[in-house]
């Protein structure tokens, strides 16, 4: 018996090594060489991607890496398959690695010229390789931008239920407050319609005033916050979970029986104003000033209140300041995220708001992992996707996704990726550098 | 003037009266001992001063200002460091972010600061992580900074405490059982880490502890709480022969 366990783990052993001896060269590729990898992928996409599709049997190029044909027509997932590696990963892989000493010497050359700089050129990159990809039909755009305001909603919640260890409940209230505010703002300035009347200002302002909306809703919603903070942060406990569940609901209603909002029959008619651009500055600010936070020693302080509340109030930590902004804060963003959802999809209700979207935020946050910025990042990708890849299923959805929810809280009780800092300066680093630090350490 | 007065400070739970008629002078650089059984409120004591618990009756100053019924964060930042008996870690934060966390009060960048990583927040962290890193290195666990404070031995995680305390640059440390559950090589290395923190600092100390040996060595004036009374003050030598004590400590078996 003791043979036969050798023989596995030697088997076991040889694939592992098999795959990294297969990703060593590409594990020396710097973020700046597949952002340009990706880009030629998608470049590709774009002048060849539907004729292959056809070619592959499929109507067109698939929409979504194939991940919906899998479920709507398996017949097909051999020509998704081929799609995805023919179009996506060939490409992208030979290109990042024919250009890896390029890219690395480039990466270097930015990352010593001008972190600044560097990083904007890769989120340009970034921007570019979204942007093309989204181009090829509106339901790829739609899913981008809903994913990556998942994003900002996975991460505010994150601050709170991952950082500072609290149970709040109430992020579809704080959505529904962003949303209806910045909705209400650019209707009433920007629209000519018949609930509120005509345009108060020009409407050619109105993209360049829509973050001041954006900004509204975000402070409503932290308003909102407030008054749950106020009686909940007296104490620990579970007194958050229910206060907030409360206020999502009192928001609900609220809107449900607000006539000149349309009551549950929602308001319509947001203009067009949350683009692929404005929605990609956004999470990127939003990444960056919650990742900013969460790693400076006022935003640590979250985590000491929630590891030892009492150990932290003797370290000088003010701790019912801390939990305080902590929470608006999320909130805040919250809001934003809102205000961007309600001009994406133009039309909100009370109902979008519901116990339906917190199970679907919670899911998010706990999926990618708590405490953790990559964590939140990849649960909300992942989330999406996996949303959308499903979606053929119609309702047995709803059954799927929670049993895989289960399966992760039994297997990774934390997620995916939790409790991990992000730093990232280091991920603009050319990749060279980075090994010889490695292998200082190691000797 | 003494740096720590409590007047008569009393203290009920309830019914149950913890602390009766407690009285405490501290003078500056002293090293002052807590002795008692277990239950005596040796660490109610600690809780009511560093403002975990706001007491019944009685008043306490530092420093020549009133500290009663202050929060506890405002306590420790006007100069109170304290350790916990049982280890009161983060368990998900590294060696440095402890000793950097303590510093806390100190933050002068604020939420601009936070948000977008001004110039003055990274001088600000980074002076607080060199301070971090000295006092690391003077309780010799420098090497440990980047570890999860769980991953380390229990004598490590003590020091942690101590470095996260001393961090705060208190006038005054209350130190709460120190040694407790170490073994003789790791307490004597933690009576010389006091010695040294007491000379190198010019600090002034007051420790409970159970273990007569610690307490008899270091410090200079001990008092014996029984059943939330003091039923004795002194030096060790007139401690050791209380016939008091003894009886209700040192000589006869506690009853249970």
């Amino acid at each position: 018996m003791g043979i036969q366990t050798e023989t596995v783990t030697t088997t076991k052993t040889g694939l592992r090594e098999a795959l990294k001896r297969f990703w060593k060269p590409y594990s020396r590729i710097p973020l700046l060489g597949w952002l340009v990898g990706a880009l030629a992928a998608v470049l590709l996409e774009l002048i060849v991607g539907n004729q292959f599709g056809r070619l592959l049997g499929m109507s067109k190029a698939p929409a979504l890496l194939g991940l919906v044909i899998i479920m709507k027509t398996p017949l097909l997932i051999p020509s998704a398959l081929a799609y995805v590696l023919v179009i996506y990963l060939l490409p992208a892989g030979i290109i990042a690695r024919v250009g890896t000493s390029l890219a690395n010497r480039a990466a270097a050359f930015l990352y010593q010229a001008n972190t600044g700089l560097s990083a904007i050129i890769h989120l340009a990159l970034f921007y570019a390789v979204l942007h093309l990809w989204s181009n090829l039909s509106d339901y790829r755009l739609l899913v981008v931008k809903l994913t990556l305001i998942a994003i900002i909603i996975t991460l505010s919640l994150n601050v709170v239920n991952g950082y500072m260890g609290e149970f709040s409940c109430s992020h579809p209230g704080f959505l529904a407050l962003g949303a209806y505010a910045a909705s209400i703002f650019t209707i009433v300035l920007f629209v000519n319609e018949n609930r509120f009347g005509d345009a108060l200002l020009p409407p050619a302002l109105g993209p360049f005033l829509f973050p001041i909306g954006l900004i509204l809703g975000g402070i409503l919603a932290a308003v909102g916050a407030l008054l749950v903070a106020i009686p909940s942060f007296r104490t620990r406990g579970d007194y958050l979970a229910i206060i907030s569940l409360a206020f999502m609901f009192i928001v609900l209603s609220l809107f449900n029986n607000l006539e000149f909002v349309g009551g549950p029959r929602g308001l319509s008619n947001q203009p067009d104003y949350a683009n692929l651009p404005t929605v990609f500055i956004w999470t990127v600010l939003a990444v960056w000033i919650i990742n900013n936070f969460v790693r400076s020693t006022i935003g640590k302080a979250l985590n000491a209140v929630r590891d030892g509340e009492l150990a932290a109030s003797t370290m000088t930590v003010d701790t019912r300041r801390t939990k305080m902004t902590a929470f608006l804060f999320s909130a805040f963003w919250a809001g934003i995220a809102g205000g961007l959802f309600a001009h994406i999809i133009r039309y909100i209700n009370p109902g979008t708001f519901g116990i339906r979207k917190l199970a679907e935020v919670l899911a998010m946050v706990y999926l990618g992992g708590l405490n953790s910025v990559a964590g939140s990042i990849v649960g909300a990708v992942g989330f999406n996707l996996m949303g959308e890849a499903l979606r053929p299923l119609e309702i047995l959805k709803w059954i799927i996704i929670p049993v895989i929810l289960i399966l992760l809280m039994i297997f990774r009780p934390t997620g995916l990726i939790a409790f991990t800092e992000l730093d990232p300066i280091a991920l603009l680093k050319p990749k060279a550098m980075t090994n010889e630090g490695g292998d200082h350490v190691a000797a | 003037m003494s740096l720590l007065e409590v007047n008569k400070m009393t203290h009920f739970f309830g019914g149950l009266r913890a602390v009766y008629d407690y009285n405490l002078e501290i003078e500056p650089g002293q090293i002052r001992g807590l002795i008692g059984p277990n239950g005596a409120g040796k660490t109610t004591i600690f809780n009511l001063i560093t403002g975990v618990y706001t007491p019944t009756e009685g008043e306490i100053t530092l420093n020549g200002s009133s500290i009663k019924g202050r929060p506890p964060n405002q306590i420790a930042s006007s100069g109170l460091g304290r350790t916990f008996q049982n280890l009161r870690l983060w368990r998900h934060m590294s060696v440095l972010d402890h000793v950097k966390m303590s510093q806390f009060s100190k933050i002068t960048y604020g939420l601009t600061g936070a948000f977008f990583g001004t110039p003055r927040r990274q001088r600000e962290e980074a002076e607080i992580e060199e301070k971090a890193r000295g006092l690391l290195e003077l309780v010799s666990i420098a090497h440990l900074a980047d570890q999860i404070v769980t991953n380390l031995p229990y004598g490590a995680q003590r020091r942690v405490e101590l470095a996260r305390a001393l961090a705060m640059e208190p006038s005054i440390l209350f130190l709460d059982e120190p040694t407790a559950g170490m073994n003789p090589e790791e307490l004597s290395e933690m009576m010389d880490i006091i010695r040294h923190v007491h000379a190198e600092l010019d600090l002034t100390i007051f420790l409970i502890e159970h273990r007569m040996k610690v307490v008899m060595d270091l410090c200079q004036i001990i008092q014996t709480l029984v059943f939330g009374e003091v039923i004795a003050q002194g030096t060790p030598d007139e401690i050791r022969n209380n016939p008091e004590v003894i009886d209700a400590y040192l000589g006869k078996e506690v009853e249970v």
